[in-house]
């Protein structure tokens, strides 16, 4: 199958001597839904702004569909659909005029242009703004703005740079059935976020890049598998007030009607309930304590940063040494 | 890109473009009309009639070529300097950098912006100053590739202070500090005939004297730099100007990164 994109040993050093990317490699399959993740200032916008031509790499090679961003650049830009993280469209124009635009700079013509930007304000449900200044939209309105303008060229590629920040769960959820659309439909996507369960619950695939490294690359059900334990909140009806002991999984009370327990994978879930079911306390409701993507997440990045520093305290020991 | 689809992509940004001027008419197309009655009324009638015959003709007719060739120099120039700027400032130049337009596109694009209202607001005012004086055509196509001419130079050097600016300060020091001057010692009230020596010499290395000039010959046919060299310096300021607005783009100077 084609790669979506191939990056190789990708480097980015600004003029002020930061090294904002120390040589990623990367591979992602066509018609994958891939999770690009990292804390703030670890390189994924730079990645991002490299691959859409908006700043110029130090070294390395990027294919997109195979073709190179350096010799087949046009070719290059017409797959890719780009959702950046800061509004960056003119705020005076109207809405749908700022579609057709966008589709008029890849030379489809205007007529075509405003049939397709007709469908897609209907499905990101902006069709009666369409007339309005986009600075009279909502927030969540102009994210799915950005969204409707990266699509009028139809590409085969969408980077999605922090495509839900600051908007409410029911519009995120709303854009979340979009995205997972168009993916079905043969969309390859990339996705930046800050919200993890975001990322667990649309992403196939995942990368962690951490201060210009790709620190991890895998299936987001391998990365999830790693965790060996799970924990988990337990809404009981009445108040607990003893709790026997077991081997099975430990479970500590949280306040008089919630329980912790956290249980190895390997055991069945059953061997909870059992439990709870001799012991007459009655659950009324059950969810994770925290993010699994989230926990793994910090831990990755907490074991990177620790490699780090030793590999830091080697250096300084060398030197006096 | 096929050609079909450069031509598409060139006119959705002129389009664009005279959409933008025309939709802030209040800011744009008005004000000229305005200033240039004011112009007609203060310089052409009140204190003309004190100044006389210039190079043969009354006053208000001597001064209406020069009015018009002024609104002409600063619209098209801030058409696209703020266009321009906006367009870095808001950040949706980014929408054009991501799509395979080649840079002469945009580059053009923009520019074809700032001549259009270069030569909307010259009709405008060409229509009030008929209201005040009788003008006179003397060669109808030096008139007209004067104008283009123009207003495809101050386009460029519009567009190349936006891509200098940084901030809107930035983007205004050029018009009032330097153009300003310029265009009000370049000819447009006065013969430079009228001057000492040494001034006319100072006059002569005012590019804008070359416009204003070239630009009365075609009107009145009387003017105080030969055609020749008002065209010669209007082609070759405008290649320099392109090639280093070229360039600017195509590194995308102040824009990438």
């Amino acid at each position: 199958m084609t790669l979506a994109i191939s990056i190789k040993d990708l480097h980015k050093k600004y003029d002020n001597d930061v090294h904002a990317l120390k040589g990623i490699n990367l591979d992602i399959q066509q018609g994958d839904f891939f999770a690009l993740l990292g804390a703030n200032g670890a390189g994924k916008s730079t990645t991002i702004n490299i691959i859409c031509s908006l700043s110029n790499k130090t070294s390395g090679s990027i294919s997109i569909f195979g073709y190179d961003i350096d010799r087949d650049r046009e070719m290059a830009k017409e797959q890719i659909g780009l959702v950046p993280q800061e509004f960056n469209f003119n705020i005076f124009e109207p809405v749908r005029e700022i579609i057709v635009n966008q589709g008029g700079y890849y030379g489809i013509p205007r007529k075509v242009c405003i049939e397709r930007a007709n469908e897609l304000l209907h499905t990101l449900d902006l069709w009666d703004k369409r007339h309005e200044q986009a600075r009279d939209l909502s927030g969540g309105m102009k994210r799915r703005l950005m969204i409707a303008r990266s699509m009028i060229h139809q590409p085969k590629l969408l980077i999605l740079d922090e495509p839900t920040a600051g908007v409410d769960i029911n519009i995120r959820r709303s854009m979340w059935g979009y995205l997972q659309k168009i993916n079905a439909a043969g969309t390859t996507i990339i996705l930046t976020t800050h919200y993890l369960e975001e990322a667990e619950s649309l992403c196939r695939n995942i990368a962690i890049i951490n201060k210009g490294n790709i620190v991890e690359n895998t299936s987001m059900k391998e990365l999830l598998n790693r965790l060996d334990t799970e924990t988990f909140l337990l809404d009981t009806r009445e108040p607990v007030t003893q709790l026997p002991e077991t081997d099975d999984f430990s479970v500590k009370q949280r306040d008089d009607t919630t329980l912790e327990v956290t249980i190895n994978k390997s055991r069945s879930l059953n061997v909870m309930f059992e439990y709870f079911t001799q012991h007459n306390i009655r659950i009324t409701s059950m969810r994770n304590r925290s993010n699994r993507l989230e926990q793994l997440f910090v831990e990755l990045l907490e074991n990177d940063n620790d490699t780090d520093s030793a590999a830091t305290t080697g250096i300084t020991k060398g030197e006096q040494s | 890109m096929t050609y079909t689809e450069i031509s598409t992509a060139f006119s959705t940004i002129v389009i664009k473009e005279i959409k933008r001027f025309t939709r802030i008419w209040i800011q744009t197309l008005l004000p000229p009309a305005i200033t240039t009655i004011l112009y007609f009324v203060i310089f052409g009638n009140l204190i003309g009639k004190a100044v006389g015959d210039m190079e043969g003709y009354n006053y208000s007719e001597f001064i209406a070529p020069g009015l018009i060739m002024m609104a002409i120099i600063n619209n098209s120039y801030a058409n696209v300097v703020s266009s321009f700027f906006g367009a870095k400032f808001h950040g949706n130049i980014q929408e054009m950098i991501i799509s395979p337009l080649p840079s002469t596109v945009v580059l053009l694009g923009f520019i074809s912006g700032g001549v259009a209202r270069g030569l909307l607001v010259g009709i405008i005012v060409t229509l009030v100053s008929m209201f005040f004086t009788n003008l006179h055509i003397h060669n109808i196509w030096i008139v007209i590739s004067v104008v283009i001419l123009t207003s495809f130079l101050l386009a460029l050097a519009g567009f190349i202070n936006a891509f200098f600016a940084k901030t809107f300060d930035g983007m205004n020091i050029v018009p009032i500090f330097i153009l300003g001057p310029l265009t009000y010692l370049g000819g447009v009230f006065y013969s430079i005939s009228m001057l000492p020596e040494f001034w006319q010499k100072v006059s002569q290395l005012n590019p804008i004297l070359y416009m204003v000039n070239g630009f009365r010959y075609g009107f009145l046919g009387v003017a105080d730099t030969p055609i020749t060299i008002t065209f010669l310096i209007l082609i070759s300021m405008n290649i320099i100007l392109y090639l280093v607005a070229y360039f600017l783009l195509k590194k995308g100077k102040g824009i990438l990164d």
